[in-house]
């Protein structure tokens, strides 16, 4: 066994994912922007994607900014900063956990069920079917499940943030004895457009990312019940690990820290 | 005349497993072509090539005189419209009611009303022996016979100008085998439309074929008019069609 034949057949399996996952990406691009569109089908994964959503990001938000006013507070009072609590969490909820949160709950849950029930459809040929009835499978399964995706993560997202802010309001009323008016004073006072316009486009993005791995890993998955349960996997983990590299990236440039 | 369909040189292969290996093949416009071959001989992969599900790796496809062995987008979307398919699997929407499976190329295909379609589902769901109450049901609450029925339904509910059968009659009992035979010789006879069908059932490849076309090793090694399917002269033909495990075509079993 060639070490050398190995790396380079890795290295080569990787460059032909990448090159066929951008040309998938280009194809359902194009595809969102050139008719038909199918109204319809949109709502029904805005239903879907977004309004099912609601329960599980709404309850890790409320989790997260509980935990998050907690933790603030504890490492606050080291040196007697414990009062910066409502500050800390509108930025850390706005700017990163909202977003990320809802991303990561929404690869979970909708990223999954998208590649399990594309991938079916491959495995069964109705995929093939689409296409001798004279319709563009990337445009009928494709693009309503991006287009829903970019749009539901957004409100997600700012309901996220409005969650995980009053999960704060409540720890720090209820346990660490703030007074309530002043709490959101200081929240409302203290956060700014750009934290919250921020998360929201990086929830555009992740929402893109969820859709199109989704999408990507049931097109290409082959082999019956396994090859399914395969996209599945492969849908969740690699839009979870784009959804952190994506975060990092917009970070930076929303922020122009460099 | 301009064949329907026509292949040239068509091969296919799956990593080192070759499947078509160079098949060449008319079908004159308005007559039904069946094509024979044993089990795993790569017939539905020559479907699903002439459809572009699959992309050949060598070989032209024409339909009507027109290359489209390499075309895609909307201007595979046009040609698409000439065709109805079966699916050896019926590969019927199971998110989707039988009626809106039935009228789908009509709805979405061709952007007809709603009801309308329905209508035209109905019908086409009559034709193959099924009643309007099994209309608003699901696949999965289909056996298996009646799935293909609605398959076949599908198929022909725009009236398409070619249409391809993959297994038509199997999974039917005979008397409903036979009434699908009748169904395809009139989509032919009387809707002129064009035929490729591909079944292993003798009886039914008589019924409705013009002409025969038997598929192995990768290449048509026989074609004719049906009523000389008795006297091909050729003996993988003669052994296929007596169902023969004696013969020049060997089964890779073991004793
Ligand atoms: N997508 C695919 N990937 C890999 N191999 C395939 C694929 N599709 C078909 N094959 C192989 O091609 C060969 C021909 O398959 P095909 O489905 O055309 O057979 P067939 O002639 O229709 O058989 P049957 O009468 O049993 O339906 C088989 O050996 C099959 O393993
Ligand atoms: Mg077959």
């Amino acid at each position: 066994m060639n070490p050398f034949a190995a790396i380079g057949r890795a290295v080569l399996t990787v460059l032909a994912h990448i090159g066929r996952l951008t040309q998938f990406a280009g194809r359902s691009i194009a595809a969102v922007f050139s008719p038909p569109v199918y109204g319809g089908l949109i709502g029904r994964q805005l239903m879907s994607i977004g309004y099912y959503s609601l329960p599980v990001v709404g309850l890790t938000a409320l989790c997260i900014g509980a935990v998050l006013a907690l933790q603030i507070y504890l490492g606050g009072n080291r040196y007697g900063a414990e009062a910066i609590v409502p500050q800390i969490v509108v930025l850390g909820i706005t700017r990163e956990l909202g977003p990320v949160i809802a991303g990561l709950m929404v690869a979970g849950r909708v990223g999954a069920a998208i590649a399990a029930e594309i991938g079916t459809m491959k495995v069964t040929e109705q995929i093939d079917a689409l296409t001798t009835l004279a319709t563009n499978p990337i445009k009928y399964l494709v693009v309503p499940r991006l287009v829903a995706a970019v749009i539901a993560m957004p409100v997600l997202t700012a309901i996220a943030d409005i969650i995980g802010v009053y999960g704060g309001y409540l720890v720090a009323t209820l346990n660490l004895g703030f007074t309530g008016s002043i709490y959101l004073k200081n929240t409302v006072d203290f956060a700014t457009r750009q934290d919250i316009v921020s998360g929201l486009i990086k929830a555009a993005v992740f929402g893109f990312i969820v859709a199109l791995m989704g999408c990507y890993n049931g097109f290409y998955s082959k082999g019956g019940a396994q090859g399914v349960g395969n996209a599945t996997t492969n849908a969740v983990v690699s839009s979870s690990i784009l959804i952190l590299a994506a975060d990092f990236v917009l970070t930076a440039i929303l922020f122009h820290t460099s | 005349m301009t064949p329907k369909i026509e292949l040239r040189g068509v091969k296919k292969r799956f990593g080192s497993k070759v499947v078509l290996d160079g098949v060449d093949l008319v079908i004159e416009p308005k007559t039904s072509l069946v094509i024979i071959g044993g089990s795993g001989t790569g017939k539905s992969v020559a479907l699903k090539c002439i459809l572009g599900i699959l992309r050949p790796d060598e070989g032209t496809i024409l339909v009507d005189g027109e290359d489209i062995t390499h075309i895609g987008g909307a201007a595979r979307d046009k040609v698409m419209r000439k065709f109805g398919m079966l699916f050896q699997g019926a590969a019927l929407f199971d998110s989707l009611q039988v009626w809106e499976n039935v009228a789908f190329g009509l709805i979405q295909g061709r952007g007809m009303k709603k009801k309308q379609a329905r209508d035209i589902a109905v019908a086409k769901l009559a034709q193959v022996g099924l009643s309007a109450d099994v209309a608003e049901l699901y696949p999965v609450e289909l056996s298996g016979g009646m799935q293909k029925r609605v398959g076949l339904a599908r198929a022909i509910a725009a009236d398409p100008d070619i249409i391809f059968f993959d297994e038509p009659t199997t999974g039917l009992d005979p008397i409903m085998a036979d009434v699908i035979n009748d169904l395809i010789v009139s989509t032919v006879r009387d809707v002129g439309a064009t035929a490729l069908s591909i079944t292993h059932d003798m009886t039914s490849a008589r019924k409705i074929s013009d002409r025969i076309a038997m598929l192995y090793g990768g290449r048509i090694i026989w074609t004719g008019p049906t009523a000389e399917i008795d006297h091909s002269g050729n003996p993988y033909v003669d052994q296929f069609i007596h169902g023969r495990a004696d013969g020049p075509i060997k089964m890779a079993v073991k004793a």
